[in-house]
């Protein structure tokens, strides 16, 4: 396959290296200032030495590679919200030409997934997006694999900085501010971490999932969304007393009206959704194959990427 | 009569009574009134309600009919009933509460809750002193079976008025 890569963060960098050892090529990639083009397939050590230098990709710009023929367009841009642009429009353009689109971008899954289908049921291309949910843990594809008339909720930990910053929390009884700090120094969390503590980045990978299991309309306005910031350790050790811990945890019912929840959730200390550190852990229940517990890194350039190159393998 | 409905049951009704003379004799009037066949009665003088009341439990045994007829009795006879059934406590749940609980009134809020027919089974607080840190509180409730979610519903409103942090148990309990 001829990928064309939009988006130069760790995920998009990390799809360029190791696309080759996939037995794909790349021939385009674009950061938000620049692109670098060659329909031949692109030197992607040179191009990513050139970004990490002069902070540019290439000389063109990112409608260049837009405009490049390619078989499937890996959308990585930051996620954004509300119209969810410019990936949308990305991954609108590739489906009006037949091309295949691979997401990383949560923001056209969650806030315009119906949208999205339309253009898809429009095109000869298919849209795939496992890296949008659970990074490199194939909930995605289980989902399609059990069918999902088949799975009737699912529940999980699904961001690695707020879980980080509540298991070292509980674990050495030290305070919000403290262990956030902790976490920025480690790159774990974000300078601005609003994202992942106040519940947000969970709570779209859950609208996504209801979108899945359901008729595809429910966006973030949908979700009921609380963080972990009024968290203190007083409250995780009262939890421990009786056995339990806090998670960040979201929550999807199955049905006519899918509801959506994220928040602090009192879970037993050593149960299934108690992973520490920046574990992921999605539990599905299903009709026919019972309860099934997927965890594994939800995020990391190389862990996401590897599920942006599954998906193109996937591809028909 | 054969009737398998007419068939009796051992039922715990849980009245909330105010600390005055003949009130315990009051509340028992309507269950022998009733045919009701009383079992024991568990006065607990000494420990009271959040509203202040002293709680009786009184065990009961009686057909189902007869049962609806000597809790409407009860309650017409101005007798607080807290809960009625022959299942007390199906279903706990725990919940923490984080915030100025002290300030918010933490009877006021543990008596809405019972309010609510959840029994508050156990409350742990913590409140560390010297520190910036706002107080948490660790409920946990009993209600019957199937009244879980309107529990937690309750707590939900009240955490929300009063401005609490709270942290639910998991939709359907421990996983």
């Amino acid at each position: 396959m001829n990928i064309a890569v939009v988006g130069c963060g760790a995920v998009g960098r990390a799809v360029c290296e190791l696309a080759g050892s996939y037995g794909h090529r790349v021939t385009a990639i674009a950061d938000s200032t620049s692109a670098a083009v060659d329909e031949n397939g692109l030197d992607v050590t040179t191009v990513l030495d050139r970004k990490a230098e002069r902070g540019t990709v290439g000389s063109g710009d990112r409608e260049h590679a837009l405009a490049s023929e390619y078989d499937v367009l890996v959308e990585a841009t930051p996620t954004t919200l509300g119209d969810a642009e410019p990936g949308f429009s990305h991954a609108e353009r590739a489906l009006a030409r037949d091309a295949h689109v691979v997401l990383a971008n949560k923001g056209p899954v969650a806030e315009r997934y119906g949208d999205l289908r339309a253009a898809e049921r429009d095109s000869a291309g298919t849209v795939l997006f496992e890296a949008t949910v659970g990074g490199a843990i194939p909930i995605l594809s289980t989902i399609a694999d059990l069918g999902s008339e088949d799975v009737t909720a699912v529940r999980g930990v699904l961001n690695g900085t707020a879980n980080f910053v509540l298991s070292r929390m509980s674990a050495e009884g030290l305070d919000y501010e403290h262990v956030l700090a902790e976490a920025q120094d480690l790159g774990v969390a974000e300078t601005d971490p609003t994202f992942d503590v106040e519940g947000t980045d969970a709570a779209l990978k859950c609208v996504i999932l209801a979108n899945v299991l359901g008729d595809g309309d429910v966006t973030l306005d949908d979700a009921q969304v609380e963080g972990i910031t009024r968290l203190t350790p007083s409250a995780l050790d009262l939890a421990s007393e009786d056995g339990r811990t806090v998670r960040l945890v979201g929550e999807v019912t199955d049905g006519e009206d899918p509801t959506v929840r994220v928040g602090p959730r009192l879970v037993p200390e050593h149960g299934t959704l108690a992973v520490t550190g920046t574990q992921n852990i999605v539990q599905l229940e299903t009709r026919h194959a019972g309860q099934l517990n997927l965890s594994g890194r939800g995020a990391g350039g190389r862990a996401t990427a590897s599920a942006v190159l599954a998906d193109i393998g996937r591809l028909p | 009569m054969s009737d398998a409905s007419e068939s009796r049951s051992a039922y715990t009704v849980r009245l909330e009574l105010v600390d005055e003379p003949g009130e315990l004799l009051r509340a028992l009037a309507p269950i022998a009134d009733n045919g009701g066949n009383l079992l024991s009665i568990f006065h607990e003088r000494g420990s009271l309600t959040p509203r202040g009341h002293i709680p009786v439990e009184v065990d009961l045994e009686a057909t189902p009919e007869r049962f609806e007829t000597i809790v409407s009795a009860l309650r017409e006879a101005g007798v607080n009933v807290i809960r009625a059934g022959a299942e007390r406590y199906g279903e706990e749940l725990s919940v923490v509460l984080i915030g100025d609980l002290v300030e918010t009134d933490l009877s006021d809020t543990l008596s809405r809750v019972e309010q609510a027919n959840a029994a508050v089974a156990d409350v742990a607080l913590s409140a560390p002193a010297g520190t910036d840190e706002p107080s948490s509180a660790r409920l946990r409730l009993a209600t019957e079976t199937g009244q879980r979610e309107r529990a937690l519903d309750t707590v939900r409103e009240l955490a929300d008025e009063k401005d609490l942090h709270l942290v639910e148990p998991l939709a359907g309990g421990d996983r």
